[in-house]
């Protein structure tokens, strides 16, 4: 039987601060910059939270969903640019917390905003090949943009979890290809606490082209054109990107409609595309196909062609919270209040 | 705490992993390898099973913290409870996602994984479990992993067990 999709979840923290309180702060026309960006708000996680424990949660939810017992998991990945130990595998921390240890493989997945999509086609390839029951592919992410920085308006915190298998599958995977290339738009080295970006290059030879054209070839390998998908998520590192390269590509905003999440809950970067998929099968029924386009800096592309199957119209949902529940709820804080959660401030010592 | 001690710590404080007495049915957290409960302690000895709580539970009691024990400056006021399962057992943890001044004794609440300490910038980062409010617009179920992972070890002193 064909691997795909069995279950999946998505948590973002609580708080959110708005463009506007930041630009408030740096003397900027916030107001201006969240429209420009298509970000009204982002959401800022607490002091106590970081990938692993945004991950568990994630996956917690997907396993209960899919009332899948964690010791038949074979593997778990987690893709972040924002792993709480530079050595020492998130992953592990997370698998322990679900009891899927230790009869299991674990890894960390770094690539920029796209190692969650590439830890979902490593499980595809895992579970078609049945070397393993089931896979783990979690993308989150709680990255920072320095201070005053135009990406401070919409980094942000929030990941989904995927479990690949191949029994119960509520969402088929018809075909998966990537797109990649040295494009250097954006890059975090070694110790650094922020990353440097190469401003407007990051559009046109990065994210535009790189989704664009594993858009372009997934469609031409599966002989499908824009009008053959219900929903469609590209990775949105604002809300302006994807909605522009939607267009481009010919999409209708209703085709977007789902998968676009950013605006409310800013930029989760790893967590981007995952949580857009998550909101999709959210509101999906059976039997509609999904185009997904990741995409992380770097650069490169993934692409999925999915559908979703009769086994969605009987999977519980009601566990967890829906993503929808994320994007209209959260406790707004101040700037000062952002800072404090976010290490910002000098607190002295060492 | 030393890296070892947490280590060893980390099937209750990851998946609330208990014990149940198989000849009793007490439910304990942290685990015993024997039931006080039962006349003679004996009868229950490798009769010990794994249990692992569910998580929910509801607040007995709270107090509000504003002199925080050292890594939790950045948490201030912040709510610490009494937190009775629905098996029993009764924990301490913190309250998180809550405003503190809206906290109350009855309140709902399910198990949720933070991050507990770090030992400095360099050390080691602890995980666990505290609690966070059941919202009644809030539909989900704590988000718990259904598989019992604990093996069943002595309490340390102190612990409390309830049936």
């Amino acid at each position: 039987m064909q691997a795909g999709i069995v279950s999946y979840g998505a948590y973002v923290p609580r708080y959110r601060i708005t463009p506007t309180e930041i630009g408030r702060v740096w003397g900027a026309d916030g107001e201006g910059m969240g429209q420009g960006l298509n970000v009204h708000r982002k959401s800022v996680p607490a002091p106590d939270e970081d990938t692993i424990t945004i991950s568990t949660e994630a996956l917690r939810t997907a396993l209960i969903r899919g009332a899948i017992d964690p010791q038949t998991i074979g593997a778990v990945y987690v893709g972040s640019e924002s792993h709480p130990y530079a050595v020492k595998p998130t992953a592990t921390v997370v698998a322990q917390a679900v009891g899927a240890t230790p009869n299991l493989t674990a890894a960390d997945f770094e690539f920029a905003c796209k190692a969650g999509t590439a830890a979902i086609q490593t499980c595809l390839g895992l579970v078609g090949a049945e070397m393993i029951r089931y896979g783990v592919a979690i993308g989150t992410d709680t990255s920072q943009g320095a201070p005053g920085d135009a990406l401070e308006y919409s980094a942000s915190a929030g990941g989904a979890a995927f479990v690949v298998g191949r029994e119960h599958v509520i969402c088929r995977v018809h075909r998966t290809l990537s797109y990649t290339t040295d494009t250097p738009d954006f890059w975090r080295r070694e110790g650094q606490k922020y990353p440097s970006h190469s401003g407007r290059f990051t559009g046109e030879p990065a994210y535009f082209r790189h989704v664009t054209e594993c858009a372009h070839k997934i469609m031409e390998a599966s002989g499908t054109t824009p009008k053959e998908y219900r929903h469609v998520v590209f990775h949105q590192p604002n809300g302006k990107f994807p909605q522009r390269v939607g267009k481009q590509l010919g999409f209708t905003d209703e085709q977007m409609r789902y998968g676009l999440v950013t605006p409310y809950i800013g930029n989760t970067y790893s967590g981007a595309a995952l949580i857009g998929l998550a909101n999709v099968l959210d509101h999906a029924g059976p039997n509609e196909r999904i185009l997904v386009v990741g995409y992380g800096s770097g650069a490169g592309s993934d692409a999925f062609d999915l559908e979703t199957t009769d086994a969605l119209a009987q999977f519980d949902r009601s566990h967890g919270r829906p993503v929808q529940s994320y994007l209209d709820q959260g406790v707004e804080i101040p700037y000062a209040v952002y800072a404090k959660f976010r290490g910002k401030i000098h607190m002295g010592g060492s | 705490m030393s890296v070892a001690r947490f280590w060893r710590e980390t099937p209750r404080r990851y998946n609330l992993g208990g014990s149940k007495c198989s000849v009793c049915g007490t439910i304990y957290f942290p685990p015993r390898a024997v039931c006080p409960q039962c006349t003679h302690h004996r009868q229950s000895i490798e009769k010990m099973l794994p249990f692992q709580l569910s998580g929910e539970g509801e607040v007995l009691s709270y107090t509000i913290v504003h002199e925080a024990a050292e890594g939790f400056e950045m948490q201030v006021p912040y709510a610490l409870a009494l937190v009775k399962t629905v098996e029993g057992p009764v924990l301490t943890g913190q309250v998180v996602d809550i405003d503190p001044a809206t906290l109350r004794i009855g309140q709902r609440v399910h198990a949720t994984f933070r991050k507990l300490r770090e030992e400095g910038k360099a050390g080691v980062i602890h995980y666990g479990y505290k609690f966070a409010p059941v919202e009644d617009a809030d539909p989900r179920p704590p988000p718990r992993t259904p598989a019992a992972t604990a093996p069943a070890t002595d309490g340390a002193p102190g612990d409390r067990a309830a049936a």
